[in-house]
């Protein structure tokens, strides 16, 4: 399943901006509608959501900057979240992520036919059955090299 | 005759195959014109069966599994839906040792039901807490909270009763509930397992804190980590309001109580209580300084509960049985039972709930039958990535939070990850002063800084570069950010890093 989301524009986000739930109206969750919507932040919306919600731009950005998930460029349509902590360093995540970086992308890159974003993360709640991976939003467990490619053709096929 | 037939919607069985099995299920009955009713139930914690699937028979619930979608028409051929043996299967699930042995209370229902079906929840067992809490008046809750011993689960293991009586004894216009659900600790699945396999329990627990604090709005904040968690929790709540469970009359008592789901965004410090609360309020996830404490001064400066999800999904089973039944359970002053979750390189990984002071030993070598990859366990770690790590030879700690401190270690949220005899321990000495680079909010220098000297550190000490003044410099550090940090991701860093170094020295001498 890829992202489905919407070209940016600043009519859109600034709709997107009045439909947030009164109590939503918070710089985080703001960022967080238009990075679904958009896939990811532009730079025009920082300043949209500062004068959306009546901060300064240099909160929004604070925010923005802060975690890790905010992103500020367009994701490729897969994105593949490799668990790197300690549970599946003990089941092989260093060796798959050896492998990743020699045949698709490096941790941060993006393959070479630009379908596929390489991130890692700090645990994905399937320790007993790692290593683990999400592609896109499917959590995939008893990772090897070759299940994982096989798992991600899957997704590729699907997009 | 109708068969119903269980297969996990838990995401760690669905890493494996879980949705192409219940296909596969569903697809074959009805090429075989059999009536079957699948019901996708959380997991029973037997991870390593998964995807493990479930024949209701009228000895019980028979098992097979690992089960791929392969194997589906083999089943079906070994008249399975029987509950009759066949190379998959694992007999009475109930039976299984692994999981008779237990002492299932905050896990009582996940794996058992449908996480979704209100009535179900209710035949078993479910509600009669609240309902036992509305009877009640708020400090008479807060007593049997305090009476359970019920501590906190999220890893600080501060009373829950406690916190609940600040609540309620301050006045405030606002108050709120704000279950931690960023579990972010490296081996810990628990939360996850809980509000994907019985999130009513969760919703209840909150509703009986709310009822208690006098408070009326709940926020549960779940890492974006955890999609299927935060889509379960998000259909649960709405069918609890239609149900009357939430919303302004809560089960006709006349308390108000609601909850919403937010969701993180990717920061392991988030799962530190007023790191939350920032993040709660759409800020940077930066720590608060305490006091004031939440409890008087917490999300948007109101008094609030804060509390870890198996911590509020515990709640509803004290309140229904009493107090005195969990008290009554564990060793100390830790009382009543510990998810404990088994995980890293583990042949029989997953949930094992019970009694504080079961040792390490039993619950990695009886539990978990030593590694996956069969080769020696070397070091175990206990506790997430802020945890010690245990040489082999030391495991027969008991279990529950002071104890392990004595220990050297910490209990934290539960979580045991094991590694064999190919683990290098200096590489894990420096992966935790990495993580805590990578996720120190920023705040204290000792953190922001010292943990990036950590990882300089330590490579001069492996390569041999001024090794005894290295040594030195490192427990030095070790020591400042330990005693220099407001929370503890700095504050024990040190932890893993030192156990590291001091169990396993011959690994940091190349």
């Amino acid at each position: 399943m890829a992202h489905r989301v919407r070209p940016w524009a600043l009519a859109a986000g600034q709709e997107l901006l009045d439909q947030l739930p009164a109590d939503e109206r918070l710089i985080l969750p703001a960022l967080q509608a238009v990075q679904q919507g958009f896939g990811y932040v532009p730079t025009d919306a920082v300043a949209l959501i500062a004068n959306s919600l009546n901060v300064s731009v240099a909160d929004v950005h604070g925010v923005l900057t802060y975690y890790h998930e905010l992103r500020t460029t367009a994701p490729a349509p897969l994105t593949v979240s490799i668990c790197v902590a300690e549970a599946c360093q003990a089941t092989g995540a260093r060796e798959l992520i050896a492998h990743v970086s020699a045949n698709l992308a490096p941790v941060g890159g993006r393959s070479d036919d630009g379908q596929v974003d390489v991130v890692e993360v700090f645990c994905l709640g399937n320790c007993a059955l790692g290593p683990a991976a999400l592609i896109n939003e499917r959590l995939v467990g008893r990772l090897t090299p070759k299940s994982l490619e096989s798992a991600l053709s899957d997704s590729r096929a699907a997009l | 005759m109708t068969t119903t037939i269980y297969v996990p919607i838990d995401s760690a069985a669905t890493s494996v195959g879980a949705n192409a099995v219940a296909q596969a299920i569903a697809a074959e009955a009805s090429k075989r014109n059999l009536e079957i009713k699948l019901v996708r139930n959380g997991s029973r914690g037997l991870l390593w069966l998964e995807p493990l699937v479930e024949v209701a028979t009228v000895e019980g619930r028979v098992g097979y599994g690992p089960v791929t979608a392969a194997d589906v028409a083999a089943l079906f051929d070994s008249d399975f839906l029987t509950g009759a043996a066949s190379a998959y299967s694992v007999g009475l699930v109930d039976e299984i040792p692994w999981l008779a042995d237990q002492q299932r209370v905050t896990f009582a229902r996940v794996g058992v039901i449908d996480p979704l079906d209100i009535k179900d929840y209710e035949a078993h067992g479910g509600l009669a807490g609240l309902r036992t809490a509305i009877a009640l008046d708020q400090s008479a809750i807060v007593e049997e909270v305090l009476a359970s011993g019920l501590r906190g689960r999220g890893g600080a293991g501060f009373p829950a009763g406690i916190k609940w009586r600040t609540v309620m004894e301050t006045s405030a216009d606002q108050k709120y509930v704000c279950c931690n659900a960023d579990e972010g600790d490296s081996g810990t699945f628990a939360d996850r397992m809980l509000m994907e396999g019985d999130p009513f329990t969760l919703i209840e627990g909150m509703t009986i804190a709310g009822i208690a604090g006098g408070a009326t709005k709940g926020l549960i904040y779940i890492r974006s980590e955890y999609p299927d968690a935060i889509a379960t929790m998000r259909a649960a709540l709405l069918i609890a309001r239609d149900f009357g469970l939430l919303g302004d009359d809560v089960l006709g008592s006349g308390n108000a109580f609601d909850i919403s789901v937010r969701v993180g965004a990717g920061s392991y410090v988030c799962g530190e209580e007023t790191a939350m609360l920032e993040s709660l309020e759409g800020k940077r996830g930066m720590v608060r300084a305490k006091p004031p404490i939440p409890a008087l001064h917490g999300l948007f400066g109101a008094p609030t509960i804060v509390n870890n999800v198996l911590t509020l999904g515990t709640v509803p089973m004290i309140l229904a049985q009493g107090a005195a039944a969990y008290q009554a359970l564990g060793a100390d002053r830790s009382r009543g039972t510990q998810v404990f979750q088994l995980a890293g390189n583990i042949a029989r990984g997953g949930i094992v709930e019970r009694a504080f002071g079961i040792s390490l030993q039993e619950l990695v070598e009886s539990y978990g039958g030593g590694t996956r990859s069969g080769r020696p366990v070397r070091s175990v770690q206990v506790g997430g990535p802020l945890g010690a790590y245990f040489p082999a030879g030391a495991l027969d700690v008991a279990m529950d939070y002071e104890a392990l401190i004595a220990a050297g270690g910490m209990l934290g949220h539960g979580g045991i990850v094991v590694f064999d005899d190919s683990v290098d321990m200096a590489q894990q000495a420096r992966f935790a002063m990495e993580f805590c680079a990578k996720e120190s909010c920023g705040k204290c220098t000792p953190c922001r800084v010292g943990s990036v000297r950590g990882t300089e550190v330590i490579d001069k000490i492996v390569n041999n570069i001024d090794r005894t003044e290295n040594l030195e410099l490192l427990n030095d550090l070790c020591d400042l950010m330990t005693d220099g940090s407001l929370c503890a991701m700095g504050g024990l860093t040190p932890m893993p890093v030192l156990s590291a170094l001091r169990q396993f020295p011959e690994d940091f001498q190349r």
